[in-house]
């Protein structure tokens, strides 16, 4: 496989079991842009401890479907449930399910006002309402786990592109959250930083957080994921474990993708 | 030493004051200096020249003679017996009334005007933009115009408020009433409004140039301390905040803490309103507010306002879809995201240019000359330029006075920007 | 179709789902009525202060407009006239006031027998214009220059005079017309001339007068090229002595020698006869013009490296801006006198054009400052690799750029200083605003008359601005466009 970014470092597997609890239960879903239907009949459940890659093309609702996960965008019909709570209109479960979730943008959106440390201390303050040394304290837990602590006081424009995907993994991590949501969170990078956020996550995987991760970086997927989920306009096409997946592919769409992305 | 450059000067030759370059850019300064120096001597000379033959001199002896003219609006006390410079101080202060008004006006009408053309509501965003637009393509002087014609001339006459016995008697209403719970008056000639008056009044201070009401002293200072108070209380809850997590309520004792200490010294000071009274052909009492000044304030606000009201929309607009995005992922809720994420990063973006409409406005308080206004212009540039002769000097005052406010408030924006980028960086 | 609910099962999709219409609750004007206007508390009280505000301006403006009357000859008919037919108390609009002094909100005092020169000129300034705003464009620059053509040969033909002046006219703009079609590139020499041959039309006097003017800029040239070996700086220099030097000593006496031998000419106009709209476009057009060029030396000078240049043109900005236009029209009425050699005096419309100009100029040159600041020094340095001297590099590579980064904001100086026309009044010049309005308020038949002519003065202010505002962002999306 010629995937430039192939994970060549063992995996230690000790805590990434799969537990029979349900972390996300999606059911029926349906989402609509106007009049064009981006999600159609979404059905996936996600179980805690599970790591899940979604790749497609380009357009086919797989950043849409992460971001109905914590209510960046509304659906239309159907039901998600998160952790036991169903996403409505009721602001008190929005905001339930968003201080569970943790989300990791392609564009890192850290605040460019903030210090890398006020960067991961705000949420935490505001929201858990946990006091500021002991935020703190936390900040600088998870920034040395994405060994970055050094930069603790500078702003987010002085750190290059991996350093600051780096904060924005750490700032989500803050709100110790049970589940992360990674959209695309490789491609604003230059090669020679994917590395370092991706070995990032796969710390974060090796210690059994549930992960959904629109990515096309298949050597994380290969090295990490416990399924692969193929989407293409807007809808499940295709899901399987990592190995079927790229080597016994069944829809054609799938194998076209998999041809394009990995240069066969 | 210097043993490198010596090997070009060995060679020189004047041909270089043209074509090297390390020579040309200082023949081509030395020119301009010669040039700009000749047009200097030759702009003095011809004035030195024009002045003589009119028979006059250049000096500001005239602003300690006697001024001789009226000014229907003074903040600060003056006579026609005062001197020229009084009158020009006076000129000044109303100025800057206008000014500082007019800019706190602006900023309301441009904040709320601003925001709204952004809000999801389409009639309201439509019409702010139809405000925009309308104001900012007219020349403001046709506002300041409209709105001192409409106020001269369709209000009643001071006599159409007169209440006469047979008028009782036959059940008649007068042709004319006052607003707002008979408070405010508004007349052909001037509107009056009620005037804080104090039943234990503190007097004057004499500070040399005028005198200033130590009630006024004493209100403002209660503000201060109301304002400084809040402040203590607010880093108080910070510090809970920071401690224990949770933030305490404040907001109740916030106001009570701002508005508390005005209210009681009011209270301690006797505070009541005097009201306009019609007495023979015209009210006395209240305080009277020229049309001139109305008409003046509520156009340059408008008018500035529409200008504000596109930069807080470019400033919020210039903070990206992700931000709001990332605070509502980490579980923020709008308003807060509003004020911890969004505010701080589009308040940079639009304060520069806040305080250039400031300065625009400013400068446009100029056009008081237009309703015979008496700012600097209608007092320095006006009755005492036309009374003394002095243009010359009048003029050149004048300008001076003008650019010193400007350097003052450009001075600001400069000062804000460096503060910024420091703490950025 | 397989249900998914088993979390790890293996899942291929064999049929794809269509699209589906969004659910009813999704579409439609109940949806939109929802999300726009009542989409929660806050909304709809938005919206119901809004429809009141709207209504409230609607009902108290609208019985005026539909009892406009139109004819009439004093305000006081007009209230007799609303009275009658609609009742006691009824409100109209009195636009029997356009009707009979619109004239003067067009043209001033400006010799009624002489409109048709302002409104030739007027026309003209659009064949002069189409070359510039599109340039090279064969189909805008012909439907422009054709379109003023047949207007001005309709409102021209009719009119009373000599027949070889009209055939003259007709002919010219025939000739206008097909070098728009057949050489539109060519018609940006229409351009320079324009300005010659608007001053001709508008004051009138002898035709030698601005073609010896223009002459002047022939012989700079000539200079120019003459002295071209010795460089850029040099050359430009003694084009430019040369030009003045022959408008100082030469252009006058031969213009009126001239003149002696082949009088052609129009009856002169004084300046104090010009007014309303005429003024303002006059005063305007020549401004913006002028203050472009100026902008751009100025914002040059600001970015030199030569210390003495710099300060020089920094200290002209930040004073001129520092100051409101007013203290520098008055300047020009009053003070100039003193400030030049004794005895000399000229037009108070030509100077306020210069103070209004420089005003303008002082502003641009921020703007231009701007543009230049964003341009990556890559450019620069391109061009000096590529051996460019600075005004080549200026003109070929730096300029075109910054100019296009910067057109948003020179576009709004601009309709700033078209809105500043009107402060003119305040040194006595007869503006459409408050110079000619107070004209007609003044006159007992139309004493009180307030609403109409603002709203017509600022409706005809409106269209320019707003025309200038829509044009730049059309332009600016243009030029990203052509980024791409």
């Amino acid at each position: 496989m010629s995937d430039p970014h192939a994970i060549d470092r063992e995996i230690d597997r000790s805590h990434m079991q799969v537990s029979d609890e349900v972390a996300i239960q999606i059911t029926r879903m349906n989402k609509w842009y106007g009049a064009f239907h981006v999600l159609r009949d979404i059905n996936m459940t996600v179980m805690k401890g599970e790591r899940i890659v979604i790749c497609g093309p380009s357009g086919s609702g797989k950043s849409t479907l992460i971001r109905c996960i914590n209510r960046l965008e509304e659906h239309q019909s159907g039901q998600i449930v998160v952790d036991g709570t169903e996403l409505t209109s009721d602001l008190k479960n929005i905001d339930k399910v968003r201080s569970e979730v943790g989300m990791v943008f392609q564009h890192f959106n850290l605040f460019p006002h903030l210090s890398i440390l006020e960067n991961c201390t705000l949420a935490p303050i505001w929201v858990r309402k946990i006091p500021k040394r002991e935020a703190e304290e936390t900040a600088m837990h998870f920034l040395e786990k994405v060994k970055i602590p050094e930069q603790a006081h500078k702003y987010p424009g002085q750190l290059s592109g991996g350093q600051q995907q780096r904060v924005a993994i750490a700032r989500s991590l803050c709100m110790k959250p049970r589940i992360m949501l990674f959209d695309e969170p490789t491609s604003a990078l230059d090669p020679e930083m994917i590395k370092e956020v991706l070995d990032t996550m796969i710390e974060l995987a090796e210690e059994g957080m549930t992960m959904l991760c629109v990515t096309h970086e298949m050597g994380f997927a290969q090295a990490v994921a416990n399924r692969v989920v193929f989407m293409d306009q807007g809808q499940i096409v295709e899901q399987n474990e990592p190995r079927e997946f790229f080597n016994n592919p069944q829809s054609d769409r799938t194998k076209l993708f998999l041809s394009q992305i990995l240069g066969h | 030493m210097a043993t490198a450059s010596d090997a070009p000067k060995a060679g020189f030759r004047p041909s270089m004051l043209i074509y090297d370059t390390r020579y040309r850019s200082i023949t081509i300064q030395v020119f301009v200096l010669i040039l700009f120096v000749l047009g200097l001597v030759w702009l003095l000379d011809n004035t030195a020249k024009n002045l003589a033959a009119v028979d006059k001199d250049f000096n500001f002896g005239f602003l300690w003679t006697r001024a001789g003219y009226d000014i229907n609006q003074r903040l600060v006390e003056y006579t026609n017996d005062s001197t020229h410079g009084r009158a020009l101080l006076i000129g000044i202060l109303n100025t800057l009334l206008v000014a500082v008004l007019g800019c706190i006006l602006a900023t309301v009408v441009g904040v709320l005007a601003g925001i709204l053309r952004l809000s999801r509501n389409w009639l309201i965003s439509r019409m702010m933009t139809v405000y925009v637009e309308i104001f900012r393509n007219i020349p403001v002087l046709l506002w300041i115009l409209l709105i001192f014609v409409i106020l001269t001339e369709t209000t009643p006459s001071p006599r159409d408020f007169r209440v006469t016995d047979e008028m009782i008697a036959a059940g008649e209403a007068p042709k004319a009433s006052p607003f707002f719970f008979d408070s405010i008056v508004i007349t052909n000639r001037s509107a009056v409004i009620p005037e804080p008056l104090f039943t234990r009044s503190l007097g004057n201070i004499d500070i040399g140039i005028f005198l200033i009401s130590i009630d006024l002293l004493a209100f403002l200072a209660a503000i201060a301390a109301g304002v400084f108070a809040n402040r203590a209380l607010v880093r108080h809850a910070q510090r809970v905040q920071e401690a224990t997590g949770i933030r305490p309520v404040t907001w109740w004792k916030s106001i009570l803490l701002i508005l508390g200490p005005p209210i009681l010294t009011l209270y301690a000071l006797g505070f009541y309103l005097g009201y306009g009274e019609l007495a023979g052909f015209n009210f006395v009492g209240g305080i009277q507010v020229l049309h001139s000044f109305t008409a003046l304030w509520l156009a340059l606000s408008l008018y500035t306002g529409a200008f504000i009201a596109e930069n807080v929309r470019a400033g919020i607009l210039s903070v990206s879809k992700g931000q709001t995005e990332a605070a509502s992922a980490l579980g923020l809720r709008p308003g807060r995201t509003m004020r911890l994420v969004i505010l701080p990063q589009a308040l940079r973006v639009i304060i520069p240019p806040l305080i250039s409409q400031y300065l625009n406005l400013t400068k446009n308080t100029s056009l008081a000359a237009a309703v015979s206004y008496m700012d600097i212009k209608g007092t320095l540039g006006g009755i005492t330029m036309n009374q003394t002769g002095r243009e010359l000097e009048c003029m050149l005052l004048m300008m001076l006075i003008y650019l010193v406010l400007s350097l003052m408030i450009s001075t600001v924006i400069n000062i804000y920007n460096h503060a910024i980028r420091l703490k950025e960086r | 179709m397989s249900d998914q609910t088993n979390a790890s099962a293996p899942f291929v999709r064999r049929e794809m789902i269509a699209e589906q219409p969004a659910p009813a609750s999704e579409a439609g004007v109940v949806k939109w009525l929802r999300e726009n206007l009542f989409s929660g508390p806050v909304n709809t009280i938005l919206t119901l202060i809004g429809l009141t505000v709207i209504y409230y301006m609607v009902s108290s403006a609208w019985p005026w407009f539909r009892h406009s009357v139109w004819n009439a000859s004093s305000l006081h008919e007009c209230k007799e006239i609303v009275t009658s037919n609609y009742g006691e108390g009824a409100v109209g609009a009195c636009w029997a006031m356009l009707r009979e002094r619109w004239h003067q909100f067009l043209f001033g005092f400006y010799p009624p027998e002489e409109y048709w020169r302002p409104t030739f000129a007027f026309g003209l300034l659009f064949v002069a214009l189409a070359p510039v705003l599109y340039f090279g464009n064969r189909k805008t620059c012909s439907v422009v220059v054709g379109t003023v053509a047949v207007l001005l040969l309709v409102y021209f033909l009719p009119h009373e005079g000599h027949p070889v002046a009209k055939f003259v006219a007709a002919a010219s703009l025939a000739a206008l017309g097909a070098l728009a079609w057949f050489a539109p590139k060519r018609l940006l020499w229409f351009t320079p001339l324009y300005p010659a041959l608007t001053f001709w039309l508008l004051w009138g006097g002898s035709v030698w007068t601005p073609v010896f003017a223009l002459a002047g800029v022939a012989v700079g040239v000539l200079a120019y090229r003459l002295a071209g070996s010795l460089g850029t700086v040099m050359a430009t220099s003694i084009g430019f002595l040369a030009t003045v030097l022959w408008w100082l000593f030469l252009s006058g006496s031969v213009a009126a020698q001239v003149n002696g031998l082949l009088p052609i000419g129009l009856e002169h106009v004084d300046s104090d006869r010009f007014g309303g709209f005429l003024l303002a476009v006059v005063i305007g057009v020549t401004a913006i013009s002028g203050s472009l060029p100026l902008g751009i030396l100025l914002a040059l000078g600001r970015r030199s490296d030569m210390f003495l240049i710099k300060s020089l043109c920094v200290g002209f900005i930040e004073a001129i801006r520092g100051v409101p236009l007013i203290t520098l029209l008055f300047t020009a009425s009053l003070l100039l006198n003193y400030f030049l050699p004794p005895g000399t005096t000229f037009d108070i419309i030509l100077r306020v054009i210069i103070m209004v100009t420089i005003f303008a100029a002082a502003y641009l040159a921020e703007v231009v400052r701007g543009g230049l600041a964003a341009l990556p020094r890559g450019q620069y340095e391109a061009a000096d690799a590529l051996g460019l001297d600075y005004w080549k590099a200026q003109r070929l590579i730096v300029m075109p750029q910054a100019l296009k980064i910067s057109i948003p904001g020179i576009v709004s100086v601009f309709i700033g200083l078209f809105k500043d026309t009107t402060l003119v009044s305040l040194v006595g010049l007869m503006d459409p605003l408050r110079g000619v309005t107070q004209v007609v308020r003044s006159d007992i038949a139309w004493k009180g008359i307030y609403w109409e002519p603002y709203i017509f003065v600022g409706a005809i202010f409106f269209a320019f601005c707003f025309g200038m505002s829509r044009y730049s962002m059309y332009l600016e999306q243009k030029l990203k466009r052509e980024h791409r």
